[in-house]
């Protein structure tokens, strides 16, 4: 009878479950096969090499990724490691990557601040010195710091790629304010915008960062076809390392405890068989 | 039972200790030679779970705080560094986060074994009580540490229920700025939840021990709900019951490994990954799973200061069901219809979890059109949903169980747990063991 | 596997049956091994916990530094911070050189020829760690006795070539893990 009931509850939580929604909600995030994804996923160095580049050059103007250092390139999993350079700070080209891009320090004669080029040791340094003035050079907006925001949105990588390739014109009878640009995946209500149908809101919201990527914009080392759709893919491969780089460690490590627990499982069932055996219970 | 001990010193050592501490008389007693009844399924399995998962947060918490920074500006940064740079942080910080998801599923198992077999009825109220009393430091230590890692969730999921205080008439405000250390949620609140944090779980581990002790004067319950008679009901917890309990934690970290490796965020919440900004209020602010059913109920009252009271009553109506509940019967095995009631309460939770978890206005059925309006909301909205089950939750404890227990006609209880066992197969009771082959 | 329910129930309380198949408490081998892979799983679980507490990543980026020794002017030294500790650089003279190595026979407690402490070739450049063997203070550049260093604390000398002299310090200063990767830089640790 508790069995029945445990099932029917589980049934009962099937149905009920799902994300709580406001008056309109986004469009689902486009589902892509990750290579990331799944117990064995694993990361395409050459892929995330070319999202870094994305990263670099077209995000890093507006977006800082605080969290992540140089030498976090090149650590084990990371674009840019080298098994001939265990210790990620020898990495000569992650050294190189890192002196291309000036930081700030204070000089240790005069005190004056100055710019340097970066070592491995140093953050990605960030566009603008302080939120204020992120906001004051985006109309008021803040581009968000990029070192999490795979684990950020709910959608994960998939939302963010369907962010990037996901701007559309704005739908007859949407007005879309100055300085802001529709995108169906992004959250927001659009009641108040919509002089269409009451029953038919489009989906989505807007957002203040305008399309970015375009075809050829960054141009790929290894040859592979600059178009959005790559380029986006690229840059959410990098982002989802970026913002937990340790993920693919975690997940073979999984599989060393997963086999061992199992083994541990079987070995105490029969140890626990053995000894109850003659006892009635 | 708690009898006369029949530890026997072997060694020189150990006769030495026994004249001068008798500790390990006293782990003898405990958990080698104790009496325990040879009936217990595995339901009995997760006190075992609990302890162990106190002790994984204890060793997991120490070392993280090694790392964390409890400071506004740098605690979101401490907590990534050791996502990153720590060796094995990112372990630490998945076990001990998903630990306490681990902790709350074991202890609602454990709290509805209770439910089920009357293990609250005399002589273990207090047993009982106690355990309502870690429940509650269980919850409260979950809600500070939530709150350490200082993203969105955890900076507004602090303001609501601090505000909560000020609900609490005349000195609810003085109390919600003594709590704050100022006025609103800052660091001072950070400074002193990551103390109280950190003080708690000792504070469990002695209530832990206090439960055990209690536990160990009158003994473990068992499925049938009837006392233990001789010896012949019983056997001796070490090996019987520690290889038992082992099996049974190594199933249950199965389940929690798979979510520290495969799937570490799944029971959180998205938006606590960006730091914590006062401005900017999420877009739907969710306690963590655990605490969903209580943020239903809280939510189902319309008012302020009821809904605060019906979710501190949802607790406090726990600490009386020994009073409660006026069935001679102890296991609802042989009430059925007490079992029927039963299962609609763990519905009743169940629904109750998934109210909190949405918006109060959201159609419950959506797409129906119609509906029409109740007071304050649509008849097809959670928060009619989250009244009925708040009724039911409330009805169950002050209604249900005190007239079932005059009113129903249980079924036989057996005499003896060796009863059912020696007696022809045929005539045991539902679920009990005939036959050892027979088993899984 | 088990025995049916009736009659044939041993005991598991009495002591001593050790005939008896049932004694739930023999070594077993499935006993063993089970309690073999329980430590074993300690063990796998007891190492990060231990391991989190060696040097973090962040730490180990700065186990090494670079330098440019262009800054240092002859006869003068720089300090800078590594792993925690001051590093001291030092561009000697010709004349300080020549002290040091007529010095290589002196009585001194640590004895230690002036070669053994720079790299071949460039005598010019003395590496040393700024913290006094005696209990950790940081010398000072060009006092003493010897014109090396002194640490005001307790009196220790150092000369030119950074070994100790006089004064309670036991040991010459540290010359860490350095070398050059190029003509004017160079990295220690």
């Amino acid at each position: 009878m508790l069995r029945k009931g445990i099932a029917l509850a589980a049934l009962g939580l099937a149905f009920l479950a799902g994300p709580a929604l406001s008056a309109t909600h986004p469009k689902e995030p486009r589902d892509v096969s990750w290579g990331f994804e799944g117990p064995f996923g694993k990361f395409d160095q050459a892929q995330l090499q070319r999202g870094y580049k994305v990263y670099r050059e077209v995000c890093s103007a507006c977006h800082s990724m605080d969290l992540v250092y140089f030498r976090t390139l090149a650590e084990k999993g990371g674009p840019f490691y080298d098994p001939k350079y265990p210790n990620p700070n020898d990495n000569p080209y992650v050294k190189a990557l890192a002196a291309d891009v000036q930081v700030n320090d204070i000089d240790s004669e005069t005190g004056d601040v100055i710019q340097r080029p970066a070592t491995t040791a140093d953050r990605f340094p960030a566009p603008f010195p302080n939120e204020a003035a992120a906001r004051a050079s985006n109309g008021g907006a803040y581009p968000p710091d990029l070192s999490v925001i795979t684990k950020a949105r709910s959608g994960g990588p998939a939302y963010i790629y369907s962010l990037l390739t996901g701007y559309v014109n704005p739908p007859a009878g949407l007005t879309v304010p100055a300085g802001a640009y529709y995108n169906p995946y992004f959250p927001g209500d659009l009641t108040a915008y919509w002089s269409g149908d009451a029953h038919h809101v489009p989906p989505g919201g807007t957002l203040a960062m305008p399309p970015q990527l375009a075809p050829d914009k960054v141009t790929f080392d290894d040859g592979t076809k600059s178009t959005i759709d790559q380029q986006a893919k690229d840059v959410t491969a990098f982002l989802t390392w970026a913002a937990e780089p340790k993920m693919i460690e975690r997940k073979q490590f999984g599989f060393g405890a997963m086999i061992y627990l199992l083994l541990f499982s079987v070995l105490l069932w029969f140890s626990y068989r053995r000894i109850w055996r003659n006892v009635a219970h | 039972m708690s009898g006369h001990s029949t530890y026997e010193p072997k060694t020189g050592f150990e006769r030495w200790m026994d004249m001068r501490l008798p500790v390990i008389r006293l782990a003898y007693d405990s958990v080698v030679a104790f009496p325990t009844p040879k009936n217990l399924n595995y339901w009995w399995t997760f006190g075992g779970i609990l302890a162990l998962m106190l002790g994984v947060q204890i060793v997991t918490g120490i070392v993280l705080v090694m790392h964390y920074v409890p400071h506004v500006d740098h605690a979101f940064a401490s907590v990534e560094r050791i996502m990153r740079d720590v060796n094995y942080g990112w372990l630490i910080r998945y076990m001990h986060a998903n630990g306490a998801s681990m902790f709350f599923v074991a202890v609602y198992i454990h709290i509805l074994r209770n439910l089920y077999y009357g293990s609250y009825k005399a002589p273990r109220e207090v047993l009982w009580i106690i355990g309502c009393l870690i429940y509650l430091v269980m919850m409260a230590t979950a809600f500070m540490g939530y709150v350490l890692p200082w993203g969105q969730m955890s900076f507004h999921g602090a303001v609501v229920i601090t505000n909560l205080l000020g609900a609490l008439p005349i000195v609810g405000e003085s109390i919600t700025t003594w709590l704050w250390g100022g006025f609103a949620v800052d660091n001072p609140t950070l400074n002193r939840f990551f103390s109280l944090h950190y003080l708690l779980p000792f504070v469990l581990a002695g209530l832990v021990g206090l439960h055990i002790w209690a536990l160990h004067v009158p003994g473990n319950n068992n499925p049938l709900g009837v006392n233990v008679k001789s010896s012949e009901d019983t056997v001796p917890f070490h090996p019987y019951y520690t290889v038992k309990d082992g099996f049974a934690i190594s199933i249950f970290l199965i389940l929690f490994a798979s979510f520290v490796f495969y799937n570490p965020n799944i029971l959180g919440h998205a938006d606590n990954y960006i730091p914590a900004n006062p401005l900017v209020t999420p877009a739907h602010i969710v306690p963590e799973w655990y605490f969903l059913p209580f943020y239903a109920i809280l939510r189902a009252i319309p008012d302020k200061l009821g809904g605060v009271l019906a979710m501190f009553g949802a607790i406090g109506v726990l600490f009386v069901l020994p009073w409660l509940d006026t069935s001679k019967v102890r296991s609802m095995r042989y009430r059925p219809t007490a079992r029927l009631y039963f299962l609609i309460f763990v519905l009743a939770c169940i629904v109750l979890g998934l109210c909190g978890a949405k918006l109060p206005d959201d159609p419950v059925i959506p797409g129906v059109g119609g509906g029409f309006q109740l007071l304050d909301a649509n008849i097809n909205s959670y928060v009619w949903l989250s009244r009925v089950a708040t009724a039911y939750y409330f009805a169950y404890f002050l209604l249900v169980l005190p007239i079932l227990g005059l009113t129903e006609k249980p079924l036989p209880v057996p005499e003896s747990i060796s009863a059912p066992v020696l007696s022809h197969p045929a005539t045991t009771p539902a679920g009990a063991v005939a036959s050892p082959e027979k088993r899984g | 596997m088990a025995d049916t329910v009736v009659g044939e129930n041993p005991d598991p309380h009495a002591s001593g049956a050790s005939s008896s198949e049932g004694d739930p408490n023999r070594r077993d081998f499935i006993h063993i091994a089970a309690g073999a892979a329980a430590v074993g799983a300690v063990a796998a679980l007891a190492w990060p916990m231990i391991d989190q507490m060696n040097p973090s990543g962040d730490t180990l980026a700065l186990a090494s530094i670079e330098f440019d020794l262009s800054k240092v002017a002859e006869g003068q030294q720089v300090v800078v911070k590594w792993r925690g500790k001051p590093l001291f650089i030092r561009n000697r003279t010709p004349q300080q050189i020549a002290a040091a190595i007529k010095d290589d026979g002196a009585p001194m407690p640590d004895p230690q020829p002036d070669e053994a402490r720079h790299k071949p070739g460039k005598p010019e450049w003395l590496v040393l760690v700024g913290t006094c063997t005696h209990l950790g203070c940081v010398p000072t550049f060009g006092g003493g006795d010897y014109g090396g260093w002194f640490c005001p604390c307790h009196g220790s000398h150092y000369d030119v070539s950074g070994r100790i002299r006089k004064g309670p310090a036991p040991k010459n200063l540290e010359v860490p893990t350095w070398d050059f990767v190029s003509d004017t830089k160079i990295k220690i640790g």
